[in-house]
């Protein structure tokens, strides 16, 4: 190869770099490894990493089981070391699942338009912003403090950089939902969007209707955040909202110390030149058969560059795909179940503790830890091999004392009442 | 039409229906456990104007039905297990088995976010890994795995330098950003809040210094540079470029998309860079799976460290690790949680296989790739710049061009020799680009054979060009029509009136 070349030795390939850019040594990384001895490095990080302890850990990463199917496909190497489907005749795998995936977010939803996904639930807040202040013309926004305090902080960082105003308003403190009269009271007409979260961050399912009414007064758009996408089997789709954002994770992607996940965004049709992100869109092939393809990329950075709706290149496909199997798994009737084994796990967990807010909620709730600590509660129960659940006085200085706990379909009522009887 | 052409015979394919046209009511494939505490009503438990209706249309299949679904539409998918996947700037390389298996490992799969630091030792302990690697590798002082891909990590980049550059009393106003680069760049910037001047290349495509030099006042915070360049050629003049920037006071951002034809042989921080990204799903091998997910880490040097998105990893006096919060000068976060975690465990699996001297033996491999589809190639096709090429070669299409033949059909027909096409039109300084990146990880043979598939190209596009412009012929699917979906877009399934 090298004559075919005209070169003689391999360090010809690069010794036309200046002599100052080249590295002079050898990279200070240990020689390779085999395929035995990686697998012994991590299987030692994994046992470092509590393996198999039963978790009351929610707060926006779930643990629900992953039905088999869905590492099946994913695994398969014609979707795996696939590429983004700009070559539409050798891509119809991967652009016919995200057109069901597509599909599938809309029947959820209740919106008009999904995109292909985002890269997570935290990412797609400031993306809604951004196309609130794309389809208003106004660059202040208003965030419900019962959204996710890590979505929250991402959407900071993207407002501060960007010149753009962000405000927050409160929940009800005996509720625990949205304070409306605060929301009234601080919305006006320089409003891009109102940013709510259902079921919020403490578990508690929100009134869309009357938060979109506010928001539809002063000609403000309303944006709703989900983080358990499993609540989407059995509550009312947010067709109140003109823009919904949330995080798929529920769906068969585990919970992987954060990521990767994937983000979905969904809004109405009149706003799809808006969306940021890729869309795939039906259309025909040379002989007249349905065939799909990547679709309005004249929206996207790699046609219109500074002119862009955003800079997003890379999406999640892989994990929208096992989205879409556990999805196909579930299907109508097993969603519903599903979220109702949710809700039922998460009702008796909640049974003779105390819960701060009379607020309805799905399978995540708070709950006041008395006389002990939350740190001395999720202590006790780690010693007895449980992990307990998320200290709230860490991002809610007003909550000390108060533990958010959820119980999926995973929870088991020995487990359960283990965590009981340490709050009683 | 002969029926076998290249690597390509027809093969079996099957029509498959959507999933919401092949379900009816009842069929399922799923089994819940029996309750194990009082089940409940979603009416009482969530108030009945909480409830929804049925979910109209959800897919309702059985368990064979999925399977076979999800199989059959895999079929009609080309990927790297299938052979050379060339795409310019997309390093699409083999993507390790040994990564997918490590990162299943139970304990790092199912570690929860918020789970104790005392049980997610071993998680941060890879996280910590991984930085220590990429920043021997970039030659930086510091790295971050938050970023979820590699626009992400330029925002966050190009973040950081108003920071900091905020922090010296001036966040300034423009970035520049030469006409060869990604169209995320450009984007990027205008999210960040920066004015966009396009700097012009120079004749041997390369930033041209000149022109870089008119452009370059107080009021440009920084440069967006990707190295090697989008033509695949090395930037002569890097150092010169970035002390010329920091003359100005301005900042240096690399978009390392094109980082697999330097490692261990230059690194960015040592040429000048101030801030670089590098896609963890190119050059580490992490698979893109259709498009995503990939991870942005991004390399500062050490003016740069305190301004990164918090939390941050630190050890404890014990010796522990722990997330350090306290970070006041950080742009804050950028992402929700550590970063693509399950990605970063892949990445760290690709660098302990190769190991120090095996990464840059896979560089040089990349390289000779490179160069031996170039000096095959380059008798038939015009070479868009003369300098020497990196890890990629690009060529224009002018030649095929007099015979109405573009760089778009080219990439068409080779589908039809089997393989997936290298990166058209882009970089657009190039008119009618051809963009190859082979990697390291092709045999001879494939390389061999796509030379011979493109050689052929070329001759058809002498004798018969129609045949290139009708292409692909052999695929299940013939030519799709983009410009209609545009025109009309259907965007999810509904059922038949």
């Amino acid at each position: 190869m090298l004559a075919v070349c005209g070169l003689e030795s391999l360090d010809q390939l690069y010794d036309h770099l200046p002599e100052d850019t080249l590295l002079k040594r050898g990279l200070a990384i240990p020689p390779g490894l085999s395929e035995y001895e990686i697998t012994d490095y991590f299987n030692a990080r994994g046992r470092e990493s509590g393996p198999g302890l039963p978790s009351f850990l929610g707060a926006g990463v779930y643990r629900h089981y992953r039905p088999v199917l869905c590492d099946v496909v994913v695994s398969r190497g014609e979707f795996l070391t696939s590429y983004t489907p700009y070559q539409a005749e050798i891509a119809q795998g991967t652009l016919t699942t995200i057109f069901e995936f597509q599909s599938m977010v809309c029947q959820l939803t209740g919106m008009e338009v999904a995109n292909a996904s985002m890269y997570d639930g935290s990412t797609a807040v400031p993306e809604a912003a951004m196309m609130a202040l794309r389809i208003t013309g106004r660059d202040r926004f208003l965030v419900a403090r019962s959204v996710h305090p890590e979505y929250r902080e991402v959407l900071d960082t993207n407002a501060r950089n960007s010149r753009l105003h962000v405000e927050t308003f409160g929940y009800d403190a005996s509720t625990g939902a949205l304070d409306l009269t605060d929301l009234e009271a601080k919305v006006d007409d320089k409003t891009a969007c109102v940013i709510v979260q259902s079921p919020n961050f403490f578990g508690v399912i929100e009134n869309l209707k009357t938060a979109a009414e506010i928001a539809h007064k002063y000609g403000a758009l309303l944006v709703m955040v989900f983080t358990e996408a499993v609540s989407l089997g059995l509550l009312e789709p947010p067709r109140e909202a003109d823009i919904v954002v949330g995080e798929m994770q529920s769906f068969a992607i585990s919970p992987s110390y954060g990521g990767p996940f994937a983000g979905i965004i969904a809004t109405k049709e009149k706003y799809i030149r808006q969306i940021p992100g890729r869309l795939v869109g039906e259309t025909k092939d040379a002989d007249g058969n349905r065939a799909f393809c990547l679709t309005l990329s004249t929206r996207e950075q790699h046609i219109r560059r500074e002119k862009a709706t955003s800079n997003i290149c890379t999406n999640q496909a892989l994990i929208a795909l096992m989205a879409t199997v556990f999805m196909s798994v579930y299907g109508k009737e097993g969603l519903r179940e599903l979220a109702l084994q949710n809700v039922a796990k998460a009702r008796y967990l909640s049974e003779g503790l105390a819960l701060p807010f009379s607020g309805r909620f799905f399978n995540e709730f708070v709950v006041k830890t008395g006389a002990k600590t939350p740190t001395e509660i999720n202590q006790s129960l780690l010693e007895r091999g449980v992990v307990g659940g998320y200290d709230l006085g860490k991002a809610y200085p007003e909550m000390e004392g108060c533990l958010l706990l959820c119980a999926t379909e995973m929870a088991k009522r020995g487990e359960m009442d283990m965590v009981k009887e340490a709050l009683r | 039409m002969a029926n076998a052409i290249g690597k390509v015979r027809g093969h079996q394919v099957q029509n498959e229906a959507l999933l919401f046209e092949m379900s009816s009511p009842g069929k399922k494939a799923y089994q819940l456990p029996e309750l194990d505490v009082p089940a409940v009503t979603a009416e009482e438990a969530l108030g009945a104007e909480n409830v929804r209706a049925e979910i109209s249309g959800f897919p309702e299949v059985s368990e064979v039905e999925v399977i076979r679904h999800f199989t059959r539409l895999s079929t009609w998918n080309y990927g790297i297990d299938l052979g050379l996947f060339p795409l310019g700037s997309c390093t699409m390389k083999y993507n390790p088995r040994i990564n997918e298996a490590v990162a299943r490992i139970e304990g790092l799969a199912w570690a929860h976010p918020y789970q104790p630091e005392s049980l997610s030792q071993g998680a941060m302990e890879v996280i910590a890994l991984l930085e220590q690697y990429l920043g021997e590798i970039f030659g930086m002082e510091a790295v971050t795995l938050q970023p979820a891909a590699g626009a992400h990590g330029e925002f966050t980049g190009i973040m950081l330098i108003r920071e900091y550059l905020a922090s010296q009393g001036n966040a300034r106003r423009k970035v520049l950003v030469p006409d060869s680069a990604h169209g995320t760049n450009p984007a990027t910037a205008i999210i960040a809040g920066y004015d966009v001047v396009n700097v012009k290349s120079n004749a041997a495509g390369m930033v041209d210094v000149a022109s870089l030099a008119s452009v370059l006042d107080e009021e440009v915070a920084a440069l967006m540079v990707t190295n090697p360049n989008t033509v695949g050629v090395f930037e002569q003049d890097i150092a010169k470029i970035c002390a010329m920037m920091h003359e100005k006071g301005a900042q240096v951002y690399m978009d390392g998309a094109n980082m697999n034809a330097l490692v261990g042989i230059a690194r960015p921080g040592d040429f000048g860079i101030d801030v670089m990204h590098s896609n963890l799903h190119k050059t580490f091998s992490t698979p893109h799976g259709g498009g995503g997910p990939g991870a942005g880490a991004v390399g500062v040097r050490s003016h740069l460290e305190p301004f990164l998105p918090g939390p941050r990893l630190k050890k404890t006096a014990e010796g522990a690790w722990t997330w350090d919060y306290d970070r006041p000068q950080s742009i804050g976060r950028v992402k929700a949680f550590y970063g693509n975690f399950g990605v970063l465990v892949r990445a760290l699996a690709y660098i302990m296989a190769h190991g120090g001297p095996g990464l840059k033996t896979a560089t040089i491999d990349a390289l000779l790739n490179a160069n031996y589809i170039r000096a095959l190639i380059e008798p038939y096709y015009q070479i868009a710049y003369e300098a020497k090429s990196m890890h990629e070669c690009v060529f224009s299409d002018v030649k095929q061009a007099r015979n109405g033949v573009k760089t778009g059909d080219i990439a068409k027909r080779l589908i039809d020799y089997g393989f997936h096409p290298y990166t058209t039109s882009f970089p657009l300084i190039v008119p009618g680009a051809l963009m190859i990146e082979p990697t390291e990880t092709e045999p001879k043979q494939e390389l061999d054979a796509f030379c011979e598939a493109m050689i052929a190209i070329a001759k058809e596009a002498e004798a018969t060009p129609e045949v290139v412009q009708h292409a692909p012929v052999m695929t299940r699917t013939p030519r799709v029509d983009e410009v209609t979906a545009a025109r009309k877009p259907v965007v999810r399934w509904k059922p038949a009136e």
